[in-house]
């Protein structure tokens, strides 16, 4: 089978744009996807559009031409952007399409994202009792983590120094202003163990890749990238996720419970033909500190409680051994759902085009790795290649 | 004082907290859910604090009801060891003595102390002279 490459890429800056709805940055993102890879709206074969809170994708089709064009819109929560681009995939593959598009979007209003009790099954005195906070779900996750491996909260700190720094230098950032380590621990707690820098922010933004066959890429004359896997997975049994009232007792609690992320990380390695020792750069989901720390182990990179060694000894710096969330990943990018995980990719594909910049990781990368994972147990992986 | 939801405590004094068991797998949840994939099960009265955190701002109404005045508490996950994971509030610590692992019992708190009729909510809170 040949592989599916990425031959465009586009972006709109995430973070708050007021004036332009998430759809304007979704089509913003898809008009720079078109240019970078040298290609018209009517060529596009099909599209996957993903956003969780800014309308429906298809409906870009007002903005972008009436073609006709076969348009299918993606909810997943947190794997959406992911899940398109997996879709989207899966329609070269199939032989059905040579060429189209992987767009995400969104527009959150501010504050922490507001769940209700009765969207996820849930009574309703669970959330009058105030437990429909997400950040307390990964605060309580990282804290039992830290018991379980001895992580401390200087490495959560350091996961937070690192993605401000890096997004220093990536122009479609939110936060783009360095902070010192001692401000990030010394900041207001949101959630213990975590400080106000520690977490991510609902954002704004939107992301476009265009995929296509490798005979149409040669044709398009665009360098190959191509996408090794793409998996998306949900949960296990056992796992512990978002708005969980209780969690199963398991018979030993000593080690890491089964993930999404677990299944589809060995599921990606397995379809890519490599293990985690051949990737040269990564973006993981880091809603919040923890959550880089915790995926650096669910996603095979190292063993759980090394992420402590790693951060000190500046593993995961862009100049390390494997430089992780070198745009600043969510930290300093922002979440705005249907688009974060395209932005993971969209950053992948700047690194190893060698188009980084200033964030550009050293020793002209060949692999990359990004992974989401989200609300209620799914995760989305993909390896690329070039 | 009132059980914010019905059927999250056995009628007995002191109350249990109700779980569910399900009939196909005999795995335990809390609360019990409605319909009749469950049975009703007590659930243990004493456990270990297996993580928790602590809530330092108000969280969003709707759904919350707590008072408007807002002071942080703490949301723990207890270990009922052979049955299940259970989340509610700790109480009666202070919050830089939490330790995960310490012993804990169950008790009832209101939700809104100075509400004219305090609903309560699960919560618990350590055993004295308890060792973690």
């Amino acid at each position: 089978m040949s592989d599916v490459c990425i031959v465009g890429i586009g972006i709109h800056p995430f973070g708050r744009t007021d004036g332009l709805s998430g759809l304007d940055q979704g089509v913003f993102a898809v008009r720079q996807a078109l240019a970078d890879a040298g290609v018209d709206w009517p060529q596009v074969q099909f599209a996957y559009g993903s956003s969780d809170a800014a309308g429906n994708p298809d409906t870009m089709v007002d903005r972008l031409g009436l073609t006709g064009v076969q348009f299918i819109n993606v909810r997943n929560g947190c794997a959406a952007g992911g899940s398109a681009l997996f879709s989207a995939q899966m329609a070269i593959k199939s032989g059905e399409f040579e060429l189209g598009l992987a767009v995400g979007f969104d527009k959150h209003p501010r504050g922490a994202f507001n769940a209700l009790p009765s969207e996820y099954n849930l009574p309703d005195w669970y959330g009058e009792a105030g437990y429909m906070v997400t950040t307390q779900f990964f605060a309580a996750k990282i804290m039992r983590y830290m018991h379980m491996f001895d992580i401390s909260h200087e490495t959560l700190a350091r996961v937070a120094e690192k993605a401000f720094r890096n997004g220093a230098h990536a122009p479609h950032a939110w936060r783009r202003q360095p902070v010192p380590i001692e401000e990030i621990l010394a900041a207001p707690l949101v959630s213990d163990p975590y400080t106000k820098y520690m977490f991510c922010s609902p954002a704004e933004g939107g992301v476009a890749l265009v995929l296509a066959s490798e005979k149409k890429a040669r044709e398009l004359g665009k360098p190959l990238v191509r996408l090794k896997a793409a998996t998306m997975r949900t949960r296990p049994p056992h796992s512990f996720e978002v708005f969980a009232p209780s969690v199963d007792v398991v018979a030993d609690d000593s080690a890491p419970r089964g993930t999404a992320t677990r299944i589809a990380s060995a599921d990606a390695f397995r379809l890519a033909g490599i293990g985690p020792g051949d990737i040269d750069v990564a973006q993981l989901q880091d809603t919040e500190a923890g959550a880089e720390i915790m995926h650096m182990a669910e996603n095979g990179f190292c063993a759980d409680g090394d992420q402590e060694r790693w951060l000190a000894e500046g593993r995961t710096e862009i100049g390390g051994a494997l430089p992780v969330n070198t745009d600043g990943g969510c930290l300093a990018c922002g979440e705005p759902i249907g688009a974060s995980g395209l932005r993971q990719v969209y950053e992948n594909v700047v690194q190893l085009r060698g188009d980084g910049g200033d964030r550009q990781v050293p020793h002209q990368p060949k692999t990359a790795y990004s992974h989401v994972y989200g609300a209620p147990g799914v995760s989305a992986v993909t390896i690329l290649e070039r | 004082m009132r059980a914010i939801a019905e059927g999250l405590f056995t009628d007995e004094t002191p109350p249990r907290l109700l779980g569910g068991r399900e009939r196909e797998t005999g795995r335990v949840v809390f609360p019990c859910p409605a319909g009749n994939a469950c049975d009703p099960v007590p659930l243990a009265r004493e456990g270990r604090l297996w993580s928790y955190t602590v809530q330092r701002y108000r969280p969003k109404t709707p759904p919350y009801a707590g008072p408007e005045a807002f002071a942080p508490w703490i949301v723990a996950y207890v270990e009922l060891p052979g049955e299940v994971i259970v989340e509610a509030r700790l109480v009666d610590v202070a919050f830089d003595a939490v330790e995960i692992g310490m012993p804990v019992r169950l008790v009832q708190v209101p939700l809104d102390p100075e509400a004219a009729e305090p609903l309560v909510i699960p919560a618990f809170a350590p055993i004295a002279g308890g060792r973690a």
